[in-house]
């Protein structure tokens, strides 16, 4: 799960860890006692979306006049925000972050992750602040400043220290660093994240260090133990089909392609998108439907498959291990008399009965395409799909 | 031989009186595996499916002399169990359970390893030594005793393998499911170790997914350290950037962990590649009659 920005710089501030002063606007009317709030002559105004690159795609301005940013504000909301990182419909523009401006002395970068190589919680840190981490990584690996954070003892000062002098701050900076550094750990760490950014973190002309950015990624698997980060969702920034198919224990995701897929495991529905490419045609999802295989969920799966007005032709692939292939098969026959399928549908069983669920399917009334190879069931559903093209 | 486990292995069971713990409990059983109890707080002195539960994973151990758990508790006290299990003197932890909580598998990682017993999983099918034992929730009748060793990221996927290398003939000498979680308990080299080092393991087959860099690790530890022909698969060519494809552990982030690197790090090693899900069966094959040409 992702947070807004201003969700992160909330987390940051409980955390004691300094970010400007900012309120945020979820309509126009707010923008008045906003901008009382923060007593300044002029102002930085943040959309917030679920995206990077905002900058640069006209989401981000600073501002001199009280009118400015009241036009800019009712400019933003409302609408899409598109960036290199979103699809072409871009982000829905639902909320608006107001904050104070700072002189900027240096520009730094600090992020935390989950390292699987390295297997603990890392710590990079930056002199490239407010570029982007993965251009700076690839071209100057060696500005990059790493720490590891042992599991058993945590973050030690001496991390801190030495960061602080890799990035060549001095001082009370050093001091000051340690201290945004320790709570970001402690930040990271208690809320179960996998991603904490501060790009960038900057040091001002009155020698501060401030967060003037946050991006925050959650553990999914960790979100039943903080209902206060759940409350932080906001279901906008994504994808419909995606949002539905979580309420069902669906795993799903939209792409581009023709071909719908629906496969019990993640693994096994990756291969399948890879294998329809692989036979000239695209994939329009990915779609796990886990290991039990009800008809309620086939006929759910069925229902958002269809959905994108994309999809010519779906291809069902299940690989029956424990659960028996004639009760998924009668579970698929009943999902499609319900649903009303008006694609061509190719289903493979393998597996556990498969010969008696592919029996049942051949039997029914439906008209299904029936494979019990991999390639054949992929060859099958390009062809009818290009047949219908 | 086989590697980690085989028919003589005492295996016990925690979350045995659980659905899912009792469901692939019993099919174990009727497969062959040596089970000999199982563990649930607070249910000591019961008896379930004929073996004796355990309030606590020492006293397990203590009566059976049990060395293999077999976890199905749910996500929230998965850490806790398999810390039971590693400070009762378990050498073996095989972790079914999806959704644990990476910062929990971090510690619990560390914690094992110096415990000095090994983990596998979470989020994994587990593993099975045909013939002998299947310790996890793969279907026991499409593997045959042979000579592949299979190493898999995934679940059905890892089913797809086996039953292509049974259907070509070559059977298997242990399939181990490491699992789809970002932090794996063990990895592709440490399957990679074993394998090499087994008399009946004659080929290896890795099926590895998009996110991270294990499969990059492991190419390099082929081309330094494994004398037997690998073939590969990696699934999610055509899984778009920054998404979870399902697996924790399966996104490609900051543009890192493609399939594509990592076929290429694969072929690079002098690993057999297929493109084709459909034809796993077909590379193993290739690596017998590339070695029998060179002979």
């Amino acid at each position: 799960m992702n947070l807004h920005e201003f969700q992160a710089k909330k987390l940051f501030a409980d955390y004691a860890v300094p970010v400007p002063n900012n309120t945020v606007v979820k309509n126009s009317s707010e923008v008045d006692s906003a901008l009382k709030a923060i007593n300044t002559s002029q102002w930085v105004v943040k959309a917030q979306v679920h995206a990077g690159g905002r900058g640069k795609a006209g989401g981000v301005k600073i501002i001199d006049s009280k009118e400015g940013v009241k036009e800019f504000v009712s400019r933003l909301l409302g609408t899409n925000l598109v960036t290199f990182q979103t699809d072409a419909k871009g982000q829905p523009v639902n909320s608006v972050l107001i904050e104070e401006p700072c002189e900027i002395a240096r520009e730094l970068y600090l992020g935390v992750v989950v390292d699987r190589a390295a297997r603990c919680v890392v710590v990079m840190a930056s002199t490239e602040g407010g570029m982007e981490i993965e251009k700076v990584a690839s071209e100057t690996p060696e500005k990059i400043l790493k720490t590891e954070i042992d599991p058993l003892v945590g973050l030690q000062a001496y991390q801190c220290r030495e960061l602080a002098f890799g990035l060549g701050l001095e001082g009370q900076q050093i001091k000051h660093f340690s201290k945004i550094l320790e709570g970001l750990v402690k930040l990271f760490v208690e809320k179960d994240l996998s991603l904490l950014e501060v790009n960038p973190l900057v040091v001002t002309k009155d020698n501060i260090l401030l967060c003037l950015d946050g991006k925050i990624n959650i553990d999914d698997n960790a979100l039943y133990r903080h209902p206060d980060l759940v409350e932080m969702q906001d279901p906008t920034q994504e994808d419909e089909r995606e949002l539905r198919a979580r309420e069902w224990q669906l795993n799903y995701i939209s792409l581009d392609g023709e071909i719908g897929c629906m496969v019990n495991g993640a693994g096994l529905a990756m291969a399948t998108m890879d294998l329809i490419k692989l036979h000239g045609g695209e994939p329009a999802n990915f779609l796990d439907v886990g290991g039990t295989a009800t008809k309620e969920r086939v006929a759910e799966a069925f229902k958002i498959i269809t959905s994108d007005e994309n999809v010519k032709g779906i291809l069902v692939n299940i690989f029956g291990g424990i659960v028996r292939c004639d009760l998924i098969a009668e579970g698929i026959i009943g999902a499609v008399e319900e649903v009303g399928i008006k694609v061509p549908v190719v289903i493979r069983l393998e597996g556990n009965q498969a010969e008696v669920g592919i029996d049942l399917l051949n039997k029914s009334s439906l008209k299904i395409n029936s494979a019990t190879g991999l390639k054949e069931a992929a060859e099958k559903i390009v062809s009818l799909v290009k047949d219908v093209a | 031989m086989s590697v980690l486990i085989d028919k003589d292995t005492k295996v016990i069971c925690q979350g045995l009186t659980g659905k899912q713990g009792l469901f692939h409990t019993e099919q174990a059983i009727a497969y062959g595996t040596n089970m000999v109890g199982g563990v649930t707080p607070g249910k000591g002195g019961q008896s379930v499916l004929g073996l004796p539960i355990f309030n606590t994973v020492k006293d397990a151990v203590d009566t059976t002399a049990a060395d293999t758990t077999v976890i199905y508790v749910p996500a929230p006290f998965c850490k806790d169990a398999i810390l039971e299990a590693a400070n009762a003197g378990i050498i073996l932890i095989v972790i079914i359970t999806e959704g644990i909580p990476t910062l929990d598998m971090l510690e619990a990682n560390r914690a094992v390893q110096e415990a000095g017993a090994r983990l596998i999983g979470p989020n994994c099918p587990g593993i099975i030594t045909p013939g002998q034992a299947k310790i996890g929730i793969m279907p026991g009748s499409i593997h045959q005793a042979g000579k592949i060793g299979i190493v898999s990221r995934s679940g059905t996927l890892t089913y797809e393998a086996v039953k292509q290398t049974s259907d070509a003939g070559f059977g298997q000498s242990t399939c181990i499911g490491i699992g789809g979680d970002p932090l794996p308990g063990t990895s592709f080299i440490d399957c990679l170790e074993l394998f090499e080092q087994d008399p009946q393991t004659e080929a290896i087959l890795m099926v590895g997914e998009i996110g991270g860099t294990a499969e990059e690790e492991a190419a390099d530890y082929i081309k330094n350290y494994v004398s037997k022909p690998v073939a590969a698969y990696i699934a999610g060519v055509t899984a778009p950037k920054g998404k979870r494809m399902g697996h924790a552990g399966a996104i490609i982030s900051g543009g890192k962990g493609t399939a594509d690197e990592k076929f290429a790090a694969l072929e690079a090693a002098g690993v057999t590649t297929t493109p084709s899900p459909a034809e796993l069966g077909l590379a193993v094959s290739s690596l017998f009659s590339k070695s029998a040409k060179s002979a």
